[in-house]
């Protein structure tokens, strides 16, 4: 039933595209300068006629930058991997940590059971960079500077409060009684956390690790001290495009591009699931 | 089908503040094959009796055994228990249908019988025509059928049956309340039966164990409850409309026994209408309270008077609230009565109508002018 106006929806319409606009126009103009050369966006007045060259690509899939003061190699592509592989495990023990200890906090009062989870929660508060000195020495006796393992353990940090305070709450909102059913139709307890609370919770579950990952991929300064080129995500490997020779807009351009599309596929995918989950899972009552 | 005891049950919640002590020394004994009602108003302690027996929650003190064996200890999956949720509680991904075998796919039943009673269930509670829909998709009565049909469904030690036909339309709630009786007498089942509706408790149970602050106040067939209430609160608790209530001083003679009402009224009764042994309670306890149900209240010549407040005809009954001494006091008479309202009535009490409470302890003295 629709009751609005022409008005209305006119001006709706306007307000609509004001703040598409608003929003997508970085993303649209980072896509542009990233088919162009630094000359042409460098250019005053700025224009969005150009020639457009593939080159900012090129070069970063060879990994051979070419700047006005010759030939640099490039890392980019190992970095991306670095980001896909630290996010990525990250999140996934994240998940196999944080949601059975989600359930547990949801469902089962013990001794300390909300100071833990809080201060689990605390680790989000605490400004990375307090603790990475003293984090760096100890990854140093412990041999775990420049590893991916000591750079996963060190992305708990970023992905399991995130995790265990949003499956915390999805399964706080499931009703016991739906578990209760499931146990005295002569399940264990371990049956229906698999087979009822996981799959019930799993919107929840899929949106956490979703932005657990971002947050984990978005991350800069944790491999910024504790790894070394070849470790280092693309965040911190853009950082050689700041050249002796300048900065390599085009490059960082057609980065960002790449370094985009693997968070935009999994939201869209995830997207689409969480309101499959959502309308699967319609919990009445 | 087996014998339920529970034995000395406490429920203690302890939280970080204070402990609540929701069920006190409870000891029940449940037939087999017999069907009993918790009943009790909200907070009384009968759903956590229940979660208790079911497994959800853990036993405080005390032991609870099925058939001879101790289960308070075991989980919920080894305790051969069926249970019916207020909640319904489905399953969401699943059907209607598949929510109702689900037990009897986990007791790896044939696929043929499962059908086939899930099919009988569903016709007896009127839901055989939604048993392909989802639980978001239907309504919350018929919800409610699938959950306690996925329930009676199942061969279990003990039935126990949470608020079953809260959410039903009163006529499907009189006709199913029939065919479920029917179908655990048939079957045998024990059954605990947990509601606040009087008229359901009535109707299917053998015996109600009225419940109140976490402490068992009485446990007997509906109609010895209602004929001979254990204290003041089942008294009150059972009945509608609930018991007149009044303060009373007794004084008797060898002729007559006297009720001096709170209030200014005055009750005289011949001695001999009360037993020996009352009279002699009477005497050594004359401070009581007098409960008196509203058809018990006749109007017409009586002691009791007072100015008709409303007076209202539901169609096969009179219900007539009168102020009687600064409190309100209800009759019911089955014939129609016009009164307007400001006008008198005087209403009257036969001796054999009065239930004696000790105004103390609340416990009750006597019935009808014979000893509790």
């Amino acid at each position: 039933m629709d009751h609005t106006s022409t008005l209305e929806k006119l001006i709706r319409g306007v307000l609509i595209t004001l703040v598409v606009i608003f929003f997508m126009f970085p993303i649209v103009w980072i896509f542009l300068m990233s088919f162009q050369t630094n000359e042409s966006i460098l250019r005053i007045p700025p224009s969005v006629v150009f020639t457009p060259t593939v080159e900012n690509y090129v070069a970063l899939v060879t990994g051979q930058m070419k700047t006005a003061a010759g030939s640099l190699q490039l890392n980019f592509m190992q970095n991306l991997w670095n980001s896909v592989l630290l996010s990525s495990a990250s999140v996934v023990i994240a998940l196999i940590l944080g949601v059975p200890a989600a359930y547990a906090f949801a469902r089962f009062k013990f001794r300390l059971g909300e100071d833990i989870a809080f201060t689990l929660l605390s680790f989000r508060f605490a400004p990375p960079l307090l603790v990475l000195l003293p984090l760096s020495l100890y990854f140093k006796t412990l041999g775990l500077t420049n590893t991916y393992v000591g750079l996963i353990w060190v992305y708990q940090l970023i992905c399991l409060p995130l995790i265990l305070w949003i499956v915390r709450g999805y399964f706080e909102d499931l009703s016991p009684d739906i578990e209760h059913a499931h146990r005295i139709a002569g399940y264990s307890w371990f049956q229906t956390f698999r087979k009822i609370s996981i799959p019930l919770a799993l919107p929840g579950i899929a949106a956490a690790g979703l932005l657990a990952f971002i947050f984990a991929w978005n991350n800069f300064v944790f491999a910024l001290v504790l790894a070394s080129a070849d470790k280092q995500p693309v965040t911190v490997g853009a950082l050689a495009f700041v050249t002796a020779s300048g900065i390599q807009y085009g490059q960082i351009a057609a980065a960002i591009i790449f370094s985009i599309v693997p968070t935009f596929v999994l939201a869209m995918f995830a997207q689409r699931y969480l309101v499959e989950g959502l309308s699967l899972g319609a919990v009445k009552g | 089908m087996a014998e339920l005891v529970l034995n000395a049950v406490d429920k203690i919640y302890r939280t970080k503040k204070k402990a609540v002590h929701a069920v006190k020394d409870f000891n029940l004994t449940v037939k087999s094959g017999e069907i009993v009602a918790l009943l009790g108003s909200s907070g009384c302690g009968k759903t956590s009796t229940l979660r208790m027996i079911a497994g959800f929650e853990d036993v405080s003190n005390g032991t609870i055994t099925l058939g001879g064996k101790p289960i308070h200890a075991l989980p919920p999956s080894q305790r051969g228990v069926a249970m019916a949720f207020e909640a319904y509680s489905l399953y969401p991904p699943l059907t209607i249908g598949d929510n109702i075998a689900f037990a009897l796919k986990a007791a790896k039943m044939p696929a043929a019988e499962q059908q086939a009673r899930v099919k009988a269930m569903a016709e007896m509670l009127e839901i055989d025509g939604i048993l392909n829909k989802y639980p978001s998709s239907v309504s919350g009565g018929q919800q409610q059928r699938a959950s306690l049909g996925r329930a009676l469904v199942r061969q279990a030690g003990l039935y126990l049956l949470d608020e079953p036909m809260g959410q039903l339309e009163p006529q499907l709630r009189a006709v199913l309340r029939g065919r479920i009786k029917h179908y655990l007498r048939e079957h045998t089942c024990t059954t605990i039966l947990v509601t606040h509706d009087q008229t359901e408790a009535n109707a299917l149970a053998d015996r109600i164990a009225v419940m109140e602050g976490g402490v068992l106040q009485q446990f007997a067939s509906p109609a010895e409850l209602k004929a001979r209430p254990a204290n003041l609160f089942t008294g009150t608790f059972i009945g509608e409309p609930p018991m007149n209530i009044f303060d009373a001083t007794v004084e008797s003679n060898a002729k007559t026994v006297t009720f001096h009402v709170d209030g200014g009224t005055v009750l005289s009764y011949p001695a001999s209408e009360f037993s020996a042994a009352l009279l002699k309670q009477l005497v050594q306890n004359p401070k009581v309270t007098l409960g008196i149900r509203p058809y018990a209240l006749h109007a017409g010549k009586g002691p009791i008077t007072g100015k008709v407040v409303s007076c209202q005809w539901l169609g096969d009954q009179t219900h007539v609230a009168i102020e009687v001494g600064g409190r309100t006091v209800v009759s019911v008479a089955h014939e129609r009565i016009r009164e307007k309202p400001g006008s008198d009535l005087s209403l009257s009490v036969a001796s054999g109508d009065l239930h004696i409470f000790n105004r103390d302890s609340q416990s009750a003295m006597a019935h009808g002018g014979i000893l509790a």
